[in-house]
């Protein structure tokens, strides 16, 4: 049995995958990035080979992705996140036809092909707002745990207009609100809501088609889930699996590399 | 130009010989000022040249001055002079370098920039009437305006038999008459037909040339590249219109370019990928740029920058040299029209040219400093994929200013669009 690995290095975490011919994952984790991105890659490599009881050896092909791809220095070749997110969510939800892809400086509007293939693309530029960075800053500002934002948002009964569309701004606006004596989870949701309409004007410029697959770390706040899907009109493709999707589909292309030749090749030569 | 010449001399020489034109024009200009030369400050769509030539006027260019000031990477020490005096980070990247330039007494990469004379602009592009009412105000200097009605509407006005036709090159050739007054003024100079035809004459040379140097990258591999040796051609089709020197030029070129077809020589060791390019270039990062599409084979064998930088040059509008004014008039409005078209509705043409160029791919390059050029980029991006199924990539930077240019940014998406394109070609290859 051959296993290949993709590992995708995030600007705030790290996600590897490791799975088997079959694409079944069989060993993933996730470590903070840090300052260190070549050792938190081989970190996070290692944590998901421990995982699924592999030795390296087992391991015959590894894609690096995301920003920080370059430095996966003991991977056979890179991919950006762009294309590695469209693979990861097809495989993993094969009526995919775009994909949301939210993380922690950057989210992605990805229209794909029935087999993978993207047709267009779109992401934030020169701006973290609407990404995972800016309920970052509501956390802060609100002193809550950023993993429980999303249930403390679900609680809100009217959302607080969040009108900054700056990131560094939002935590100002929250504290005034809070001044005003808004309650918490009414600011949250209208944290949240803002994200979904910087998101969601990203998603209609490569146009919207179902199913619409979200993916990326911000995936696991059950809020920005709920916010979306209530935007949308539609059910969001979300599991388990989906903060891993990029490291995922960048094991997905490591495999077809395995499979196609035993011969490790450069990127630049072959399809992805 | 010789026919003797080897393939050696001949391969490159566009390149080289158009460095070697571009710096003694920019030395012409530094020593204006000292021969006392009178300077008309002009722009690229709608120069009129020809009617500046005929009276010996030296012609700056300032948005070829700005340009270079990005090249030679000291372009944000001209933007933060002209922001240090009170003008936005916003406005026209192109305008504050200008304005930086000119508060330091001229003083510029290339050499020194003379003070102007006299200004002529279009109404092409907006910011040229408020970037000409700068120098009226430091310089108290006569502006011309050159109204050429009809440029905001695709395609308009092309129908020669129509009545508007010849009313608007009517009303174009009264405004041109009313510019050889100003110059004759301003020079002293009596107005001498015969030095203007040979000007047309010139031009036509010119325009011939270049119109068949852009058609010959239909050949694969493509004769050069439109973002990089493109960009040289157009900066000496400008600098030196209604020359003897850029005729004798364009016509070396398109022999290069002949030469290369026939030999099979491309502009890069593998081509891979065949784009065109729309809007400006990135200049404060000018040849990395270039870099990041040619690593993957990547060559743009066109540009919409070619088109209207050029003024619409690359229409090939002969002149004719029997009606000098009458005929100016029309090429210049037709020129400009075709210009703004390639700014403003370059969809049309791009989904005219995906054929016979053989085209992969269309990099969209909406620049922060620029609205005119940039607005209406993800409109005709839309235009072009709804009437084919073509793929594209939209990056955003600036032409000037490197603080909103990121590196990194902009590979991550470009990196994607060729595992895109090479995904696809690959697809196809099986099919």
């Amino acid at each position: 049995m051959a296993y290949s690995a993709g590992v995708d290095v995030g600007s705030t975490q790290t996600k590897a995958v490791v799975i088997n011919e079959d694409g079944e994952i069989v060993g993933r984790t996730i470590i903070d990035t840090g300052a260190n991105v070549v050792t938190a890659a081989e970190r996070s490599f290692l944590a998901a080979l421990a995982q699924g009881g592999i030795d390296e050896e087992q391991v015959e092909y590894v894609v690096g992705t995301g920003y920080g791809r370059y430095k996966v220095t003991f991977g056979d070749t890179q991919i950006t996140e762009i294309s590695c997110h469209a693979r990861g969510a097809v495989h993993m939800f094969p009526n995919t036809r775009t994909v949301l892809d939210m993380g922690g400086q950057d989210t992605k509007a990805i229209r794909v092909q029935p087999n993978g293939e993207v047709l267009d693309f779109c992401m934030n530029d020169k701006c973290a707002a609407g990404t995972g960075r800016f309920l970052q800053s509501a956390a802060a500002a609100l002193e809550i745990p950023l993993a429980e934002l999303g249930v403390v948002a679900l609680r809100a009964e009217k959302a607080v207009p969040i009108s900054t569309t700056c990131t560094v701004f939002a935590e100002s606006e929250v504290l005034s609100w809070l001044g005003k004596g808004k309650k918490i989870e009414d600011i949250l949701l209208g944290v949240h809501r803002s994200i979904a309409t910087r998101s969601i004007g990203l998603l209609k410029r490569v146009g919207i088609e179902d199913q619409i697959s979200f993916t990326g770390g911000v995936t696991r706040n059950q809020g920005m889930v709920h916010v979306l899907s209530e935007a949308l009109g539609t059910t969001l493709n979300v599991s388990e699996e989906s903060h891993y999707m990029g490291a995922l589909g960048a094991a997905l292309f490591a495999m077809d590399r395995i499979k196609s030749s035993r011969e490790p090749v450069r990127a630049k030569e072959v399809a992805v | 130009m010789s026919t003797e010449t080897n393939g050696h001399e001949i391969v490159g020489r566009g390149a080289k010989d158009g460095g070697r034109l571009f710096r003694e024009w920019f030395e012409a200009l530094s020593q204006a000022t000292e021969r006392g030369d009178q300077v008309a400050y002009v722009f690229v769509m709608g120069s009129i040249s020809e009617i500046l030539r005929a009276f010996d006027f030296q012609v700056s260019f300032p948005e070829i001055n700005s340009l270079q000031t990005a090249v030679r990477r000291v372009a944000h020490e001209y933007l933060n002079t002209a922001e240090d005096y009170g003008y936005s980070p916003d406005i026209c990247g192109y305008v504050k370098a200008d304005v930086g330039m000119q508060l330091r007494g001229g003083e510029h990469p290339m050499g020194r920039i003379p003070r102007p004379n006299l200004a002529v602009l279009t109404n092409a592009c907006n910011t040229y009437l408020k970037w000409a009412e700068i120098w009226e105000r430091m310089y108290h200097i006569p502006t011309f305006t050159v109204d050429i009605p009809g440029g905001r509407s695709a395609g308009y006005g092309a129908n020669e038999t129509s009545g508007d036709f010849t009313r608007d090159r009517q009303y174009v050739q009264y405004q041109l008459q009313e510019l050889i007054s100003l110059c004759e003024q301003i020079s002293g100079q009596k107005f001498d037909i015969d030095k203007l035809r040979m000007q047309m004459q010139y031009t036509n040379d010119m325009a011939k040339a270049y119109k068949r140097v852009l058609e010959l990258n239909q050949n694969t591999p493509a004769t050069f590249n439109a973002l990089s040796e493109g960009t040289i051609y157009l900066g000496v089709a400008n600098g030196l219109r209604g020359s003897v020197e850029g005729s004798r030029y364009f016509q070396d070129l398109v022999q290069e370019m002949e030469y290369k077809v026939a030999n099979n020589i491309g502009t890069l060791p593998e081509e891979k990928y065949r784009l065109v390019f729309v809007g400006v270039p990135c200049y404060p990062i000018f040849r990395r740029f270039y870099e990041l599409f040619a690593d993957w084979g990547g060559v743009f064998i066109g540009s919409t920058y070619l088109w209207f930088a050029a003024g619409g040059l690359e229409l090939g509008y002969e002149y004719d040299l029997n009606n000098p004014l009458e005929s100016l008039a029309e090429g210049t409005m037709l020129s400009v029209r075709n210009a703004m078209d390639s700014m403003f509705f370059q969809d049309r043409a791009l989904v005219n040219m995906l054929d016979p160029f053989r085209v992969d791919g269309i990099v969209y390059h909406p620049i922060k400093s620029c609205r005119t050029v940039s607005t209406g980029l993800a409109d005709n991006r839309r235009a072009v994929m709804e009437a084919r199924d073509v793929m594209t990539l939209f990056i955003e930077s600036d032409m000037m200013d490197k603080r909103v240019v990121s590196e990194a940014q902009m590979k991550n998406r470009i990196d994607a669009f060729f595992e895109g394109l090479a995904t696809r070609k690959l697809r196809m290859s099986n099919q």
